[in-house]
């Protein structure tokens, strides 16, 4: 019996969600007295990049090399990761809860004959043989406590809902043997990639600056944009302000945006509707600047500010700049 | 060209959500259920189509007890031709996709669509669930679909961006925000709904593979502290505490 973690590339480069997943896969082995594996699967990646993985607590890593994956094929990951629980005798799967993970894990599961528990927010625990963990639920307005019963079960773990442990280890490599079926590769062909920029992904981002109908219009933004990179933030906006495309639909957070639980949330100009909160209270600490002192978003932010944005925010941005250097 | 539309009642996203004492049930009184959002997207992109193409239908399909009626009707306003009732309280993600992919297994839809979460559970697990039960490919956050023929021009977002992909029909989908514009359905929808077919189906036996347990709120925040606008240089210092900066 093993723990496998899915330690998730992205262009090829183990990134934060992978190593969010391998901290809370390490912890929970750990707590279980179960040795972990961690797969890593991709096309040529460097050994010095694989092992990179064993900052957060992993030993033994089962590398899958395939020409054919540097695209995201959702099919023949689930496969791959079938095989390689299958290979360590896994019985719990730990993946993050990113985009590609959340695409894959249903068919792993399927595949696996495992129960599914997504967006756990808390280390799981097993009682009378049996997981039990908490997740987040109606759009972080609750919290669900599930219990497995399945002999496997596979768990994606939040964005930023259990951080990074580092525990440095040394890794040894392992090859996943295992070949895809062709009719996976060719159910669905990636004809191109766009990337939205080289800026920060919202979903990953420790720091969140966001802005909402308060910035008056899209010429305003330099200075958010500005706040945001000098505290190496995402930018993000509210709904209306992604509708009528002063900002790109990608940063809009909320109950039909994305949900983001940053360690710090700083909304400029946002009135904190219901449907905004949703997506982001779950963020660690919440910084709120709004003119309007009865704005419901000061209900949920732990500092606020009241004032206006286009006063605060340059004198937020002085100050930033001057406490960096 | 027919789809089926897995609809998931949900709370009105202005509802404040509550429990009850046991912490196993949401507190329904007064609580408005609708379309799961991004299921609307879906459903009304299956519309276009069907509305393009002058043929085929659309069927949506909801796994629920009784009260998850009021939601297929009002699909079948915006202008959805059958619905489907499995008459069972969802127990679970795998359930639910057990009972949709039985109905649809026969059924050769060309297009099963759903949203990309449901805004209770949140959990993106039904609809890729589904296609691996019926062993159909799935797209998840699907931003945009185009049909020609039977090739799907599919784009999704991913971390970082967004991808655009091929694939031919059939085809399991998980929409979001950009594939279609929310529809209100108008008078003549509404009447017309009340004469097309709402059938209640007997779910299939499926085995447990999660159970919730109960449900707590969020812990609440310790009140918020207020920074006087002067005085900047307090939040520079929540900053540098929190690691920021
Ligand atoms: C089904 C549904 C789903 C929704 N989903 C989402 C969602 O996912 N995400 C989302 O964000 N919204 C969502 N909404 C919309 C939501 O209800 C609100 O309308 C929206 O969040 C408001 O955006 P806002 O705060 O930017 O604008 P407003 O509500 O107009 O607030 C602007 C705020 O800026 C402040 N302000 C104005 N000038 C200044 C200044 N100079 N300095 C400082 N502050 C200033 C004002 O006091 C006010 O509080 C949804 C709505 C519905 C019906
Ligand atoms: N009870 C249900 N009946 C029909 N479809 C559902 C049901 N629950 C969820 N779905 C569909 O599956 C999608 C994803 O839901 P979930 O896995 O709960 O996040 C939803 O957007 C719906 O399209």
């Amino acid at each position: 019996m093993s723990v496998l973690v899915f330690a998730e590339l992205s262009g090829g480069k183990l990134k934060k969600p992978a190593f969010e997943a391998a901290s809370y896969a390490s912890d929970f082995a750990q707590s279980q007295n179960l040795p972990l594996y961690a797969l890593v699967a991709g096309h040529n990646v460097e050994e010095g990049e694989i092992k990179r993985i064993g900052e957060y607590g992993v030993e033994k890593v089962l590398y899958f090399n395939h020409p054919k994956l540097e695209a995201f094929v959702e099919p023949v990951f689930a496969g791959v990761l079938k095989a390689a629980a299958e290979q360590a005798g896994a019985r719990y799967a730990v993946m993050p809860q990113s985009y590609n993970g959340r695409a894959v894990a249903p068919r792993f599961s399927v595949l696996w004959n495992a129960a599914l528990i997504s967006g756990v927010t808390e280390l799981a625990r097993v009682e009378n043989g049996k997981a039990v963990v908490r997740r987040s639920a109606y759009s972080g307005k609750g919290v669900e406590t599930v219990l497995s019963h399945g002999e496997r079960t596979v768990f994606t773990v939040k964005a930023n809902a259990y951080g990074l442990k580092p525990n440095p280890k040394s890794v040894s490599i392992e090859s996943l043997d295992f070949s895809p079926a062709e009719k996976d590769f060719d159910a669905l062909v990636s004809k191109r990639i766009e990337k939205a920029s080289d800026k920060i992904s919202l979903t990953e981002a420790d720091v969140v600056v966001s802005a909402g109908r308060g910035m008056k219009g899209p010429e305003n933004w330099g200075i958010i944009e500005e706040l945001a990179e000098t505290l190496g933030a995402a930018t993000a906006c509210s709904k209306p302000v992604a509708d009528v495309h002063w900002r790109p639909h990608h940063e809009h957070v909320g109950q039909t945006g994305i949900q983001i639980a940053p360690n710090v949330y700083i909304a400029i100009g946002i009135s904190g509707a219901i449907q905004h909160l949703a997506g982001v209270s779950a963020s660690k600490t919440i910084i709120v600047i709004n003119k309007d002192a009865e704005a419901p978003f000061f209900k949920a932010a732990d500092y606020g500010i009241v004032g206006d944005a286009f006063e605060v925010v340059p004198e937020l941005l002085k100050a930033v700049k001057a406490a960096k250097n | 060209m027919n789809s089926l539309i897995c609809i998931s009642s949900v709370p009105d996203t202005t509802t404040k959500i509550t429990f009850d004492a046991s912490g196993k049930e949401l507190n329904k009184a007064g609580v408005q259920f609708v379309i799961n959002p991004y299921d609307e997207f879906a459903l009304v992109r299956a519309l276009e189509f069907k509305e393009k193409l002058n043929t085929g239908k659309v069927v949506v399909i909801s796994v629920g007890e009784a009260d998850v009626d009021q939601v297929l009707r009002k699909a079948l306003a915006i202008g959805a031709d059958e619905a489907v009732r499995i008459d069972a309280a969802p127990r679970d993600a795998r359930f639910v996709a057990e009972q949709i992919a039985a109905y649809a297994e026969d059924k050769n839809f060309d297009l099963i669509m759903g949203g990309k979460e449901s805004i209770d559970f949140n959990g993106s697990e039904v609809m890729g669930m589904v296609a691996a039960l019926l062993g159909l490919p799935f797209v998840s956050f699907a931003t945009r679909l185009e049909i020609n023929g039977r090739i799907a021009e599919i784009r999704r977002e991913i971390d970082g961006g967004a991808e655009v992909l091929e694939g031919s029909l059939p085809l399991v989908l998980g929409a979001q925000k950009g594939m279609a514009e929310w529809r209100i359905p108008n008078m003549r929808g509404i009447m017309a709904a009340r004469t097309k077919p709402l059938t209640v189906v007997k779910p299939v036996e499926a085995k447990n593979y999660t159970e919730s347990i109960k449900f707590d709120l969020p812990p609440a925040k310790a009140g918020c502290k207020y920074i006087d606008p002067k005085n900047v240089q307090e939040v520079v210092k929540v900053l540098q505490e929190k690691g920021v900066i």
